[in-house]
């Protein structure tokens, strides 16, 4: 069973990658991850390059640092930078929140709990998964904007409360299902009810996947353009990407420098928990194959 | 958070259908302090559990689904509409910025996800013969796709191909004079297609941990037939193989079909130059949240909805004549 998360055994089975052939594999590999990454890290050194050195320089060391992109970048836009941070902040810490709790406790009950039309409405969250946003986003905009919510966070956060990221569903549902039935008939015998099984037996037990699902929750949320673009308009309610594309369209094409910068910025966290807590993305991958 | 050994990756559920009925009705003592037997208590525990994604799945997916659909047939805008049956879709039929759209997400998705699936396959079968340093490499590979759908990377894809750009300073030092590749009708569209492939990295982890299923016994049953690594490569790594990559060209083509992001921050929102990167999704978008114009923004969607679902239902029609389903899985 944990075939596919053990580490890779050495093994020979395609013929063993000695000498000349591991070298030009490692050479081949190397001119690759250097194509791939290299755009990634010229960006990072043209933040901290003056713009003419920007459009003439594809090298990586800047020959003289230009530190005023950041504050520039900082300070451009009608609010500091850190509003919009906050903004996402604030957008990323409820939808996290909101993943955990909904998403956990319907995977509880389509794991463990039995009740009419289980295996249909299992395949209706499948279903879900698969729906483009496209197509119901009019419908929600016009809802939402009914409620009084447009430039609001609400229109973010409230449907993650609602278990809407299916996906995350269906990534606890496949984790709660390895876990073994007999400690939920042990909490039952020693007097746990459902509530009391899911608190203190099965949530505890899915630490790996509540991690996934808040790292994959992070990253989507603090990437997410369209659905903040459709419904943040406000100037004081722009989130990190929103702001971005503000600053690109007045005054970035102009100022690559600070663009870059903070653009630097925007990308941080995402780097940050990619370090971290790579062993949970890539799991995620690997068990559901959603990036 | 150190239990690595219970985080089993499981991919053999992965075709799932619903889940296994438990085995024999477990036996809960029920000190029977409510009223009703375990069965309904069991099921209002479960109503409880399911309540919030119940009402999610009403008020945000399928409720919002009908009223797209019942929007699509009035010319509703901001309040306001009337039921005018089919018009929104005959006026598709009279509408060249649509035609383009299609054509625009078209060759978007049918020239970048084979791309795409190529290098991710590709990758994955040289990082599978364990070599060492190979998470390192996977890693910088996996990269690029996370951060792929930022406004950020987007942002530096307009910088690089532009006119002044990455791309034309490396080119200015093979002496070649490089367009304004964004700026240009003609292969404004090529550099998102770039911009997807680059971002190969979450396919290609499917892929190896599809590599990782294949057993070994059967690579030295072919070799002891006498297959050489080529060999046995197309006949035991392919065939067992075409399962994730099936799984990986459907969900790809699912979903760039739905790409939007890159496409509007390359091109300042407006789909161009010449609408050459006006994808279904920014055309969705001009129509319903910029001309308010929601009815038929509304059945724009349900075009897209219907493409996507023709193409994998197609695919998976088609998968019959190439996917191998043995006994590996």
């Amino acid at each position: 069973m944990t075939e596919t998360t053990a580490p890779a055994p050495t093994r020979d089975r395609r013929g063993p990658a000695t000498g000349l052939r591991r070298f030009v594999f490692h050479l081949l590999l190397t001119v690759a991850a250097m194509v791939m990454i290299y755009p990634l890290l010229w960006m990072l050194s043209a933040s901290f390059k003056p713009l003419d050195e920007i459009f003439t320089d594809p090298g990586l060391f800047p020959n003289t640092w230009e530190w005023s992109n950041y504050a520039e970048g900082w300070t451009a836009l009608p609010h500091p930078f850190e509003t919009y941070i906050w903004n996402s902040m604030v957008i990323v810490a409820g939808s996290i929140v909101g993943n955990l709790v909904s998403c956990s406790m319907a995977a509880y009950a389509f794991a463990r709990l039995r009740f009419p039309l289980r295996g249909m409405l299992f395949a209706v969250m499948l279903g879900t998964i698969m729906l483009p946003i496209h197509v119901v986003i009019i419908p929600q905009y016009i809802l939402f904007n009914n409620l009084g919510w447009v430039d609001t966070f609400w229109p973010l956060i409230v449907p993650k409360l609602l278990a809407t990221d299916a996906f995350f569903v269906f990534l606890m549902v496949q984790f709660i299902r390895g876990l073994p039935r007999e400690l939920d008939e042990a909490a039952s015998i020693d007097g746990c009810g459902y509530w009391g099984t899911y608190l203190r037996i099965i949530m505890p037990l899915c630490m790996p996947a509540l991690a996934t699902t808040a790292i994959f929750t992070f990253i989507w949320t603090w990437n997410d353009f369209y659905s903040q673009l459709i419904y943040l308009r406000d100037v004081d309610l722009q989130t990190v990407p929103l702001a971005l594309r503000l600053f690109m369209d007045s005054t970035g094409t102009t100022n690559w420098g600070a663009l870059f910068a903070m653009s630097i910025v925007a990308l941080g966290p995402i780097f940050g928990f990619f370090l971290a807590g790579q062993r949970y993305l890539v799991r995620g991958i690997a068990t559901t194959g959603i990036k | 958070m150190t239990d690595n050994d219970v985080a089993v990756v499981r991919p053999k559920q992965r075709s799932s259908g619903p889940p296994p009925e438990p085995a024999a009705p477990a036996k809960r003592p029920a000190p029977n302090r409510g009223r009703g037997t375990i069965r309904t208590r069991e099921r209002w525990a479960a109503l409880s559990f399911m309540s919030p994604w119940i009402l999610g799945l009403l008020a945000i997916t399928i409720g919002p689904m009908v009223a797209s659909f019942y929007l699509s047939f009035t010319d509703y805008s901001l309040g306001y509409g009337e039921w005018v049956g089919g018009e929104n879709y005959a006026r598709m039929l009279e509408d060249p910025r649509l035609a383009n759209a299609i054509k625009v997400t078209a060759v978007y998705t049918f020239v970048s996800v084979p791309l795409q699936l190529g290098a991710a396959l590709l990758l994955a079968i040289v990082l599978d013969r364990g070599l060492r340093g190979m998470s390192f490499y996977r890693s910088v590979f996996y990269l690029p796709s996370l951060l792929g759908g930022s406004v950020a990377i987007a942002i530096m894809w307009r910088q690089i191909f532009g006119t002044e750009g990455l791309v034309n300073q490396v080119l200015a030092i093979f002496g070649i004079q490089g367009e304004g590749w964004v700026s240009h009708p003609d292969y404004a569209l090529g550099t998102l297609i770039v911009l997807h492939v680059w971002t190969f990295g979450s396919p290609m982890i499917i892929f190896l941990a599809g590599l990782r299923q294949i057993p070994a016994m059967y690579y030295e049953a072919a070799k002891v037939d006498g297959a050489g690594p080529l060999r046995r490569f197309w006949s035991v790594t392919i065939p067992l193989l075409t399962p994730i990559i099936f799984f990986n060209l459907v969900l790809q083509i699912i979903n760039s079909f739905q790409s939007f992001t890159q496409a509007f921050i390359i091109s300042s929102g407006k789909g161009g130059p010449a609408d050459s990167t006006m994808f279904l999704t920014l055309y969705l978008y001009d129509q319903g949240f910029t001309q308010f114009d929601m009815g038929y923004a509304s059945a724009i969607a349900w075009l897209l909805l219907a493409i996507i679902a023709i193409f994998t239902a197609l695919n998976f029609l088609m998968s019959k004549f190439w996917v191998f389903y043995g006994d590996n899985d």
